[in-house]
């Protein structure tokens, strides 16, 4: 196992990754040209898949943006004919039900991906923070909260989708037959419940992520903070506050925005869990798109969506990292 | 985000962190010395058990409803099953070509998280131990690959794995190459990513040790700093293996009968006038079980693996 | 210093090569060949209850057709939820199969990419002339006007299927002929948690199928003669109204329908819970469902006359299967050889019967098979009553729009808002709205 040793100024190395790492490294005994090639070498397959199957991929569907792709031109793509900024247009005018539609998608993302982050988060968290003392059954705990991470996606979702139905599903059967907390049997699927139902299948499936990861962040929480405190008075609930969570920061800033791009994009819950026409109340941006793409044959207009879809998270990351960054920074000093 | 790797955290924490920090699998660190007070244990034992139940509701209904002929699973949900038959266990094989899907995934699934793996290593390795230009937009755009949404560009690698299948002779798309090249990209991210901060966690001491005994770089990296962090690796390999278990839309074009993956196959249970849900549920457990228990005899090391990378 | 300069250069020529090759767009986008003679490549639609069993129907009859040519057929079932995604993308990339099965609601939209050779008088020659076809299923092949761009291969009709126990409980001797007698029907047995018709409110499809109808019968299409869509004619908006308010004012589809997308209604029918569906062939359906052949009758679905015809008397879409060919085919001749074989007489019998449709092959009709109970009432409907929905390219849009629409007026009524000819209309315009206007 990795022991981190407490030679020459762990803290220093943290802080000063940036700076000249080679120059302790290769140098004394490699040629010039490999030392300078060996790190590109070293980057080149990784690279070269990004560009193959993310990057090209992208600057061709950039190039579609541009053009009337319709059912009419998809043959040869190429050759369909240049609309400027048409698409755009279209997805941008909010006062045309097309563009109102993909706000109003673009909206309800951004909800779900708000409560979703957050109640995952919290989950994961909370259960993390429940399971670090040991306790009888711990370890059988711990795997049962690893299997929706493990299960198909297809097969979770459609097992939602089969406990929310109308009529024959556990949740009415449960919250309206057997507790009596409805009046009538709700609708999941459909109407404005389903946000609910879909939020529901997204933590399920999300939360032993955070969980994971928290887990493992609270073991490098070193036992002398928590003496330290405990001698200082605190008890549990001031410790969770005043170390555990602080402590916690780094793990949650890489979390939070990972959890926050896999959200946003997500189409997998999504489609399995409502078909191709999501109810509108749950219309997710990425089934969204796919359905004014591949379902409508117009990849034009799909394509200059993702494109706005595209610049708002890179807007967002750029922004989140510049401030929890600061934020750290400024802890720091 | 490279900068919030290379960013310390609080100056205290990281200096005690570090000089404790004993990455042993399976090893929580104790809160605290002192028993905790009852109003900790009570919310502890009524979170743990919500928490349970709702982990394991749908896990049950999938069990119960895989237990049913079909006429029941449809009817009015009933906690406990009457009529009780293994038929759908023995249908699954004979509606859809289970074991082929279940083979065809393991085999792209597998594939894909090797590859994966040990080309992230190397770029993480180039990463964290050597000092280049253009490593600040090596980084960023490998994070950013993760904000393309899978829709924008479908259309157009696929539209590449035909153009280089016509022009080079090698089949990718509907070929299980394909997949599996697409899918190890899928993952490349996140790992490298993964990787470097579990990398940076490795005393560089070690390696340098090694180079001094006259070890070459890549040795280095393979004798040394790999069996230092394999625990990381691991956990890379896992998060890899997931992301290409159970993608959907890609797999739903870029496969045809023969490399067709489970996550697209299981879909095969519900034609245009039947839905086999107790089919359904069955294979799903069936496929799933291999999965879970690789999973769960893994998670001890997954856990001590995403630990630095996370935090780094 | 320099090797960030290759590395660049050489990042960038690579990705401008790759793009410089994916700009090639269909590979032979001219027209067929016959370079490989000996071998042809099929996607055949999922018919039967799963890929397997298809595969089972259809190789023995595919091992025949190489006994007698020589044509190694390499058959692939493609299920139908990625069927239309693998088209799209085959006809984009030009990468796909000799001959292929597409729903025949999709001829025109697919018609108009040019990728499908299109079946002029020396095609058809070539396969036993047009004639051999019926009317109705040759009209759900493509844009009016033009040469079809596929040839019928399975067809099917919608009906009016009844449980006849629950039908003699509630006292009832006829099944219902006229939309008025079909609410009274279902208002007798509608007790007890039983309803009196089922409904799929959240398959786009289905929606279509049955709005599209009962807007023949209000004398509305859905579009206008040179293509346009009209979807807030008086007619649209009352067949659309008539339809939800079997839900809404009617009562006589259980709310919960408004949700069902997956066939819920069908196995809802099987167990006895509605005493009615409007369905397309769904006798294959009932017996995996565990209902017997003698406990259900079929009839033909309600008009306002009583007497199904055509026009205004319009009982039901034309549902099938047609069989394409692509363009770029290196087996042309090879490939029409194959849709003959899968035309003939003989495979239409054969292969019908194996999927409870009917043939679009009148020569082939005359087979007792398809005089049956339930079958001679869809052949029926199939040769005077049925009419095929517009044969226009925008028509996957059409069925998404105002899917979509018919969707949500479900989801109104079940949560028991008001569905008026108002709140129709504007859905309706709603979807109009999002209509290509080119």
């Amino acid at each position: 196992m990795t022991t981190t040793t407490a030679s020459a100024g762990p803290g220093e190395r943290t802080v000063g990754k940036s700076s000249p790492g080679a120059a302790r490294g290769p140098r004394r005994r490699t040629g010039r040209i490999r030392r300078i090639g060996l790190p590109y070498l070293l980057l080149l397959p990784a690279l070269l898949l990004e560009l193959l199957v993310h990057l090209v991929p992208m600057v061709i569907g950039i190039v579609m943006s541009f053009k009337e792709l319709t059912q009419f031109y998809i043959r040869d793509w190429t050759t369909a004919p240049w609309t400027g900024l048409d698409n755009y247009d279209m997805s941008v005018d909010f006062n045309a039900p097309v563009g109102e539609a993909l706000l109003h998608s673009f909206l309800v993302t951004c909800a779900f991906t708000l409560l979703s982050v957050g109640l995952c988060w919290f989950i994961g968290t909370a259960a993390a923070i429940c399971m670090q003392d040991t306790f009888r059954g711990r370890g059988l705990l711990r795997a049962i909260f690893l299997v929706p991470y493990a299960l198909p996606v297809y097969a979770a979702v459609i097992t939602w989708a089969f406990m929310f139905q109308h009529d024959n599903g556990l949740v009415n059967h449960v919250l309206h037959d057997q507790l009596g907390l409805t009046d009538k049997p709700s609708f999941w699927l459909i109407g404005d419940n389903s946000f609910v139902a879909l939020l529901v299948v997204s933590v399920w499936k999300g939360w032993p992520f955070a969980f994971l990861i928290v887990m493992a962040g609270l073991q490098n929480i070193p036992k002398e903070l928590y003496e330290a405190a405990a001698l200082d008075g605190a008890g549990v609930w001031q410790q969770i506050r005043r170390i555990t969570l602080p402590s916690l920061r780094p793990v949650n800033q890489v979390l939070v925005l990972v959890l926050f791009l896999w959200t946003f994009n997500d189409f997998n819950t999504p489609f399995v869990l409502f078909g191709k026409a999501a109810p509108e109340a749950a219309d997710l941006i990425s089934i969204h798109i796919y359905q004014s793409s591949f379902v409508t044959w117009n990849f034009g207009a799909g394509s200059a969506m993702s494109v706005l879809l595209l610049l708002f998270l890179l807007l967002v990351t750029g922004v989140y990292l510049f401030l929890t960054s600061r934020e750290r920074r400024s802890a720091r000093v | 985000m490279s900068s919030s790797r290379t960013a310390a955290p609080e100056s205290q924490t990281a200096a005690l962190r570090s000089r404790t920090a004993v990455f042993r699998p399976g090893t929580a660190a104790p809160r605290s010395p002192m028993a905790a007070p009852r109003s900790f244990l009570w919310t502890r034992r009524v979170f743990l058990t919500l928490l349970t139940g709702f982990v394991l509701l749908p896990v049950y209904v999938m069990v119960s409803s895989s237990l049913k002929p079909l006429e029941d699973v449809t009817g009015t949900f009933r906690w406990l099953p009457t009529g009780l038959t293994i038929r759908p266990y023995i249908d699954i094989w004979s509606t859809v070509p289970l074991a082929k899907y279940f083979v065809n995934s393991l085999v792209v699934a597998g594939v894909a998280t090797v590859c994966s793996v040990v080309i992230a290593v190397f770029a993480a390795y180039a990463v964290s131990r050597y000092d280049f230009r253009g490593k600040r937009v090596f980084s960023v755009t490998v994070l950013s690959t993760q904000m393309f949404p899978g829709i924008l560009f479908l259309l157009p690698l696929f539209l590449i794995y035909v153009n280089i299948g016509n022009a080079t002779g090698i089949a990718l798309f509907g070929s299980r190459g394909g997949l599996i090249l697409t899918y190890l990209t899928f993952s490349l991210p996140f790992s490298i990513w993964m990787l470097i901060g579990y990398f940076d966690s490795v005393p560089r001491d070690l390696d340098e040790a090694a180079l001094v005994d006259g070890c070459g770089p890549l040795k280095a990296l393979f004798r040394v700093v790999v069996p230092a962090a394999i625990p990381g690796i691991v956990a890379v390999a896992v998060y890899a293996f997931m992301t290409a278990w159970g993608e959907v839309l890609f797999a739903s074009v870029m496969t045809n009968d023969t490399t067709r993956t489970l996550a697209v196959g299981l879909q095969g249970y519900s034609t245009q006038n039947d839905v086999y849900w107790n089919q359904i549920m069955a294979a799903s457990l069936v496929v799933s079980v291999p999965v879970v228990a690789g999973f769960l005899l893994l998670q001890r090391y997954l856990v001590a693996g995403l630990t630095a990378g996370a935090v780094k | 210093m320099r090797s960030i300069r290759a590395a660049a250069v050489g990042a960038v020529t690579m990705s401008l090569a790759l793009a410089a090759s994916a700009c090639g767009g269909g590979s032979s986008t001219g027209g067929g060949s016959n370079d490989s003679p000996k071998e042809l490549t099929y996607w055949a639609s999922n018919q039967g209850a799963g890929v397997e069993i298809d595969k089972q129907v259809l190789q023995p009859e595919l091992d025949k057709f190489e006994k007698e040519t020589g044509i190694k057929v390499k058959l692939e079932v493609v299920p139908w939820s990625d069927l239309l995604n693998r088209i799209l993308t085959a006809t984009t990339s030009g990468q796909g199969p000799d001959v292929l099965n597409i729903g025949n609601t999709w001829t025109a939209s697919l018609q108009a990419t040019g990728a499908l050779l299109p079946w002029d008088a020396k095609n058809f020659d070539k396969i036993g002339g047009r004639d051999r076809f019926v009317e109705s299923a040759l009209g759900s092949t493509g844009v009016q006007g033009q040469d079809p761009a596929a040839v019928p291969l399975y067809s099917m009709a919608y009906a009016l299927y009844y449980n006849k126990e629950m039908f003699a409980d509630a006292g009832i001797s006829e099944p219902p002929a006229t939309w008025d007698e079909l609410v009274e029907t279902g208002k007798k047995i509608a007790e007890d948690g039983k309803w009196g018709l089922g409904a799929e409110g959240s398959n786009l499809s289905n929606n279509i199928h049955q709005v599209f109808v009962l807007g023949k019968q209000h004398g509305a299409d859905f579009f206008t003669a040179d293509g346009k869509p009209d979807f807030t004619s008086d007619g649209a908006v009352a067949a659309v109204k008539q339809y939800v308010d079997l839900m809404a004012k009617d009562k006589v589809i259980a709310p919960g329908n408004a949700e069902y997308a997956q066939n819920q209604s069908l196995s809802d029918f099987a167990k006895g819970k509605t005493a009615m569906v409007l369905w397309q062939t769904a006798s294959a359906t009932f017996k995996t469902m565990g209902m017997k052949d003698d406990e259900w009758g079929v009839a033909p679905a309600p008009v306002p006359s009583g007497a199904p015809g055509a026009g205004t008397h319009t009982n039901s879409m034309v549902a099938g299967i047609n069989m394409a060919v692509f363009k770029n085919s290196d087996n042309v001749d090879g490939a029409a050889e194959f849709v003959k074989f899968m035309t003939s007489d003989a495979e239409q019998k054969i292969l019908n019967k194996a999927y409870g449709s009917i043939p679009p092959v009148k020569s082939a009709q005359s087979d007792p098979a398809f005089n049956g109970q339930a079958t001679s009432v869809l052949r029926e409907t199939l040769a005077t009553s049925a009419a095929a929905l517009p044969q226009v390219p925008d028509e996957s849009q059409f069925e998404t729009a105002v899917g979509t629409a018919v969707k949500e007026l479900f989801a109104d009524a079940a949560a028991g808002r008001p569905v008026t000819t108002e709140s129709v209309k504007a859905k309706l315009a709603k979807a109009q709205q999002q209509m290509p206007t080119k």
